[in-house]
């Protein structure tokens, strides 16, 4: 498996210590929520299916695909072959995906839930369940994960309890770079974002860097002038922070700096010369 | 190859919905795509007017050896039968590949983007390339051939004088479309909570001052191709020298045969009959000047992400020494 960033996400943790974690690719959810956007009429949640590996103590979620399903106030049918089928699909893209539980869309765990449930307890051992609250009932989006746990007296009344898990997300490198051009789109009005090139890229991340510079100095003038008090660490932090410059000798650095952008000037130089080649062979083989 | 920056804005963009394109690409080269392999996937979508939407994609598995019966069409048949059960557009608007430091322009992929393209006249082919968007941007560009070099894929028509009537040179074969991701407001919401939840310290990798691997990689790919083109064009010497040497020998025996018949009748013996002079000297077989082109353009596209990869450098070590300047 790639090299994945783990950052922390804090839900509730279960009282008991189940080791149990459930790390999300934000892939997984942006899917979800468009399936619930493109629901049928009349559904009031979507359901899918969740795909990913397992390891020892966590689960990893990579993928996810919608199944269909009609769900009434006494009944739920769920499309079993669909999702059958689209396991094998799937399967032949990313043969390492297993099925590991499934999603709903809603805030809430109806009995509906506890019938699909079993279903996709016969599909893997410990299925997840996920909850995406798109409508928002809780205020926020809130995903959560719950494991499923038998309760109740054995011989008697035996009923099922969803025990929450919590949930991380996971990145790879390369998603953490599209997720962060994907939250530019919150900001522009019309909620769109077209992809930006070259200068301008560097540009925006200089400006960021600006950005918390000043904040940094912001605080620090705050702490000399004695309206914060000074924190130890995060004076340690400014510390390593200044440090970071490398105190080079300025001929050194110049020889450096020098040789570096003769580097790169040479290379646009041969390359400006082959793209002019190529123009001239052009003109002279068409003729 | 690449229409120029002025003339981009004239094509109109086309949209992403959501982000589950963008994360589904990333995730599938992520995923499969280890080394220099190339993965491929489908785009769906639709056509709103003349604006191409697209919505929803999914990938296609790579091609190995063992699966020889993999039928490949029954896959995509399959899939789009089932997206369209849960109400995702099925409509083939285009497709994606990943890119090894920019190399794309290919026969193979002229071929594709040529047949979707014919069905539907504004799908596209986006373009990912892993390698630079792990070093801080996003890289994503959508493709599109430009309407001569789809007569001319149309006729079928790859000699010299038909790419000369139809005036396509390397720089307008291609057009790039312009890009926009469009997210709806349940996306905002989610990315708003993604943002909250995961404090993801932002990777500050377009800021980094290493270039000279990168550079290493893409020049090492711009010289291959220019030795392909050297090569190409000796082809292309040596095919003109053999036309003249051709002419002139004709010459030659024409002169020959003229100066025989006049030879002749001043002997008074009949001339020796006209021969067909176009049967015994085969003209030489032009190269194909479709590869040249498609060597050319890829060329031009190596050179170009190369200029981009120097300028952003350039800037950055300005930066830096503008550090170091208040420094010391």
């Amino acid at each position: 498996a790639a090299a994945a960033r783990v950052h922390e996400g804090a839900t509730p943790s279960p009282g008991r210590s189940r080791p149990a974690v459930v790390k999300i690719h934000p892939v997984v959810v942006a899917s979800i929520v468009d399936s619930y956007e493109r629901r049928n009429e009349g559904a009031s949640r979507v359901i899918g299916t969740l795909l990913g590996t397992i390891d020892k103590h966590s689960v990893e979620v990579t993928n996810c695909f919608s199944v269909p399903h009609n769900e009434s106030e006494d009944e739920v049918a769920v499309d079993m072959e669909f999702a059958k089928n689209m396991y094998e699909l799937h399967r032949k893209v990313s043969p390492s995906e297993v099925i590991i539980g499934w999603y709903a869309t809603g805030y809430d765990i109806t009995e509906h839930s506890v019938l699909i449930h079993e279903y996709y307890s016969r599909e893997a051992q410990n299925p997840i369940h996920l909850t995406v609250d798109t409508a928002l009932q809780s205020g926020k989006m809130s995903v959560r994960a719950y494991l499923s746990a038998p309760m109740g007296v054995p011989g008697k009344t035996v009923g099922v309890m969803f025990t929450p898990l919590s949930v991380k997300y996971v990145y790879y490198d390369t998603e953490c770079i599209g997720i962060e051009l994907l939250q530019k789109t919150r900001t522009s009005p019309s909620r769109t974002n077209g992809l930006t090139s070259d200068l301008t890229q560097v540009a925006g991340s200089a400006a960021q860097t600006q950005e918390m510079l000043s904040t940094v100095l912001a605080y620090i003038e705050d702490v000399l002038a004695g309206k914060v008090t000074a924190d130890n660490s995060v004076g340690r932090y400014l510390m390593d922070l200044v440090d970071k410059v490398p105190m080079i000798p300025a001929e050194d650095f110049e020889t450096m700096l020098n040789s570096n952008i003769n580097d790169l000037l040479m290379v646009t130089y041969l390359t400006n010369l082959t793209q002019t080649q190529i123009a001239l062979n052009e003109k002279l083989v068409i003729m | 190859m690449l229409a120029q920056h002025s003339t981009v804005s004239l094509v109109r963009p086309c949209f992403l919905s959501g982000s589950q394109v963008v994360l589904k690409i990333i995730k599938h080269y992520q995923e499969e795509g280890q080394g220099s392999e190339v993965v491929q996937g489908v785009l769906l979508g639709l056509v709103v007017e003349d604006r191409l939407e697209i919505t929803n994609c999914f990938p296609f598995p790579q091609h190995t050896e063992e699966d020889a019966d993999f039928d490949e069409v029954q896959y995509q048949m399959e899939m789009m039968r089932s997206l369209r059960h849960v109400n995702i557009d099925h409509l083939h608007v285009g497709w994606y590949q990943s890119t090894f430091y920019g190399s794309f322009v290919s026969r193979a992929l002229l071929d594709s983007q040529f047949s979707y393209q014919h069905a539907i006249e504004e799908s596209v082919v986006l373009i990912y390339d892993p390698i630079k968007t792990a070093q801080g941007s996003l890289s994503l560009k959508a493709y599109r051939l430009t309407p001569k070099l789809m007569e001319i894929c149309k006729e079928k028509d790859f000699s010299a004088e038909g790419l000369k009537k139809a005036a396509v040179g390397y720089e307008n074969m291609f057009e790039e479309v312009p890009i926009v991701i469009k997210n709806s407001h349940l996306i905002s919401v989610l990315l708003w909570e993604l943002e909250e939840k995961s404090t993801v310290p932002s990777k500050h990798e377009l800021l980094s001052l290493s270039s000279s691997s990168h550079l290493e990689k893409s020049l090492q790919m711009l010289m291959d191709r220019v030795d392909d083109m050297s090569q190409d064009i000796v082809k292309f010497n040596t095919f003109s020298r053999n036309t003249s040497k051709q002419q002139q020998q004709k010459h030659q025996y024409i002169q020959r045969r003229q100066q025989e018949n006049t030879q002749r009748q001043s002997r008074g013996e009949p001339p020796l009959p006209e021969e067909d002079i176009s049967k015994m000297f085969k003209p030489p077989q032009p190269p194909p000047r479709m590869d040249t082109l498609l060597i050319a353009g890829q060329i031009n596209t190596y050179c170009q992400t190369v200029k981009e990869f120097t300028s952003q450098n350039l800037g950055k070590l300005f930066m830096a020494e503008a550090l170091q300047g208040h420094n010391s």
